[in-house]
């Protein structure tokens, strides 16, 4: 048996990386530019802004929000931090961490406030203005945000449940992609307050194979259900093979947006999707923060802003896909 | 006195019991999979009585794709237990795999089965690697994989949002070659007009060839060597190096087949999946026999272990349980699953 060589080990630390990398280091895609970036910076002296979500990595949805502050901060001249953890108290240590670091502002998530009050607390006494986005429109006042930029969870749910019931659907299913999240189930109660038999299932978002052969299962042991909904993008895209699966007969409504879901919705395969457009969260909150420090403006007057529900439905959704191929909406 | 007992011991219990011939009945009750075989008769009786989907052609169909996408990997998986070691890697490597297939074809705009090939590359070389660490270092597969699939994580991240703009991958449905990869990776057949996913077929085909290598070559006999007592296997001419290097590799055989499952069948990949799922593919090892130290267990252990899984994470949903006890009834469901084959197993050394 050979001895380790440290030779050795310095090969392997650098082959791992290098394996993957080389797939990428030449070329680069330089196409499909976002708008971001293009606009004049104000001249406004340079502040420095972190933006602290509970996002899961590697999702979607917030990386439209992310795109939406990048380009307030591009064009506010903001020195912008995203930072992100789901776990509540890593989150708040991400906070804490700014508060270190003496940022000009941030911009926070609020999905456990109870986790999030004492570091907000501290942030507000240090004098670091705080605004709220996407989650927590209820803790946000208290908590010490001047202003809040979301979407009612249940406001979304209800608009999709009356929708849904003016249609004459009776028997949603609701498909919940990670068990326990408070906005997710506040979406599915919301349409099952306007039809109430609505069935939620629940499915691991992790693994989409997983969502589908669940899914379909669903429908399969479902006859009667004449209408699945997605609370993702993603997810709903994989509802609609699980809905051809199953053979059943029921039409797919979904919650948030991407490109390919616009598209089917121009198509006719998605009914419509409740949008609460996750670019403007991003957006507004950093900007709120410049403005505020630019004129001591408080948008929404100490009220919360809402970003949604805007429902996108055959007769707008053509006009959504560019902006979705953008990565916007 | 002890040397004068002997010979006049009965004739049976003079003969070596290791060499003994045994009835077919006891030597099926010897195999590793006994008990798991037993808990999914049980279960399958179980659901089948409260669910009265659950027996339709069609029903069974999506448990049996269900359960393949976990039993794929449950065959790499559960021969590498037997070697002795395990891999945490797994489930974030399937993504990788996807990821690279879709992000190098998009980036250039190859044709996606060049894309195919190098992921097909890059998975036995993830697989590789952890193998050649493992054995260089000597340090515990725990270690080692639990450090690719940190870096297997952050790359599957960062490189998606480097090379596609976005977390995640862009969809690939319309680029040169894309159907004929369908075809080959996520189409149905259809069998008395029941749709069947082919990844049923692959499961089908993997475990066969895993079961074939595992008990009727030399090599089968280095993996069960190298499990059991790797130095022992070393000092009678086993070349336990390259057969656990071959073990990772094969794990990332399995991964990229899986991953092209996952690519053709969505068209686009989201970075962040597949954290999680490497457990259930050790979970299904156990279930079917795999001892955790190495040394014991089958791929058909295995494939029953995972067709386990399946039937319980789509039984809850055919039976329309509340859906708020839906993890309860798995766990639950998974922890009798194991205990029934505990026991059947004890019973079976007994006998």
């Amino acid at each position: 048996m050979t001895k380790f060589s440290w030779r050795q080990g310095a090969i392997v630390a650098l082959a791992v990386p290098m394996l993957a990398l080389a797939a990428c280091s030449a070329g680069g895609k330089t196409a499909t530019d976002t708008a971001a970036g293009g606009g004049q910076a104000v001249s406004t002296p340079r502040m420095k802004v972190a933006l602290i979500t509970h996002a899961a990595a590697g999702d979607t949805f917030w990386d439209i929000v992310r795109k939406g502050a990048e380009e307030a901060a591009s064009k506010d001249n903001v020195d912008l931090q995203y930072l992100n953890d789901p776990e509540a108290g890593r989150q708040a240590q991400l906070v804490q961490q700014a508060i270190d670091q003496k940022v000009d502002g941030i911009a926070l998530t609020m999905a456990t406030p109870d986790a999030l009050k004492d570091v907000v607390k501290k942030a507000t006494d240090a004098g670091i203005p705080v605004v709220s986005l996407n989650a927590g429109e209820d803790a946000s006042a208290k908590l010490g945000a001047f202003t809040h930029f979301g979407s009612n969870e249940k406001l979304a749910g209800e608009a999709v449940g009356t929708k849904l019931a003016s249609d004459g659907y009776k028997h949603p299913v609701c498909v919940i992609q990670q068990q326990g999240h408070v906005g997710l189930e506040a979406r599915c109660a919301g349409v099952k307050a306007k039809v109430p038999g609505t069935e939620i299932l629940y499915v691991n978002g992790q693994d989409m194979t997983s969502v589908q052969s669940t899914a379909t299962a669903k429908l399969q042991a479902t006859k009667d259900a004449d209408v699945i909904i997605g609370l993702g993008a993603p997810i709903t895209l994989t509802l609609l093979k699980s809905v051809s699966d199953a053979g059943s007969s029921a039409k797919v409504a979904s919650f948030d947006l991407n490109a390919e879901l616009a598209q089917d919705i121009v198509d006719g395969k998605v009914l419509f999707t409740v949008d609460q457009q996750p670019w403007l969260q991003g957006y507004m909150s950093v900007d709120a923060l410049w403005q505020n420090k630019r004129g001591g403006f408080k948008i929404g007057g100490g009220q919360p802003v809402l970003t949604g529900p805007t429902i996108v439905d055959k007769s707008n959704a053509s006009d959504v896909v560019k902006f979705a191929k953008q990565g916007v909406r | 006195m002890a040397t004068a007992t002997l010979p006049s011991a009965p004739a049976p219990a003079a003969k070596d019991e290791r060499v003994g011939r045994r009835g077919p009945f006891q030597k099926l009750l010897g195999r590793p999979e006994v008990g798991a075989l037993a808990a999914a008769v049980v279960l399958f009786i179980f659901f089948a009585a409260v669910s009265g989907t659950f027996l339709q052609p069609n029903a069974l169909a999506t448990v049996l794709y269900g359960s393949s996408t976990i039993g794929i990997m449950a065959v790499g998986v559960s021969l590498l237990m037997i070697g002795g070691e395990f891999d945490l890697s797994s489930g974030v490597a399937v993504i990788s795999s996807a990821l690279t297939a879709s992000l190098f074809s998009w980036n250039f705009g190859m044709n996606v089965w060049v894309g195919v090939l190098l992921a097909l590359v890059v998975s036995l070389g993830i697989g590789f690697v952890n193998g050649w660490i493992l054995v260089k270092t000597k340090l515990p597969s725990f270690i080692v994989t639990l450090a690719t699939f940190l870096m297997l994580t952050g790359l599957n991240l960062a490189l998606t949002r480097l090379i596609g703009g976005a977390v995640s991958s862009p969809s690939i449905a319309q680029m040169e070659g894309f159907g004929a990869a369908k075809a080959v990776f996520a189409s149905s057949v259809n069998i008395g007009g029941v749709e069947f996913k082919i990844t049923i077929l692959y499961w089908i085909v993997l475990v066969v060839v895993a079961s074939w290598v595992l008990l009727r070559t030399k090599v089968g006999n280095w993996i069960f060597a190298a499990g059991g007592d790797a130095n022992a296997a070393r000092a009678v001419g086993v070349p336990v190096t390259a057969t656990k290097i071959g073990l990772f590799m094969g794990v990332g055989l399995c991964g990229w087949l899986l991953g092209m499952h996952n690519l053709f069948a969505f068209d686009a990949v989201q970075s962040g999946e597949g954290v999680g799922n490497e457990f259930l593919y050790i979970i299904a090892a156990v279930i079917g026999g795999c001892l955790l130290t190495g040394g014991y267990g089958s791929a058909v252990g295995g494939a029953i272990g995972a067709f386990i899984f399946g039937m319980a994470n789509k039984g809850i949903v055919y039976a329309q349980w509340n859906p708020d006890w839906f993890k309860f009834f798995l766990g639950l469901m998974l922890l009798l699953a194991t205990i029934v084959n505990l026991i059947v197993k004890k019973r079976a050394e007994r006998a």
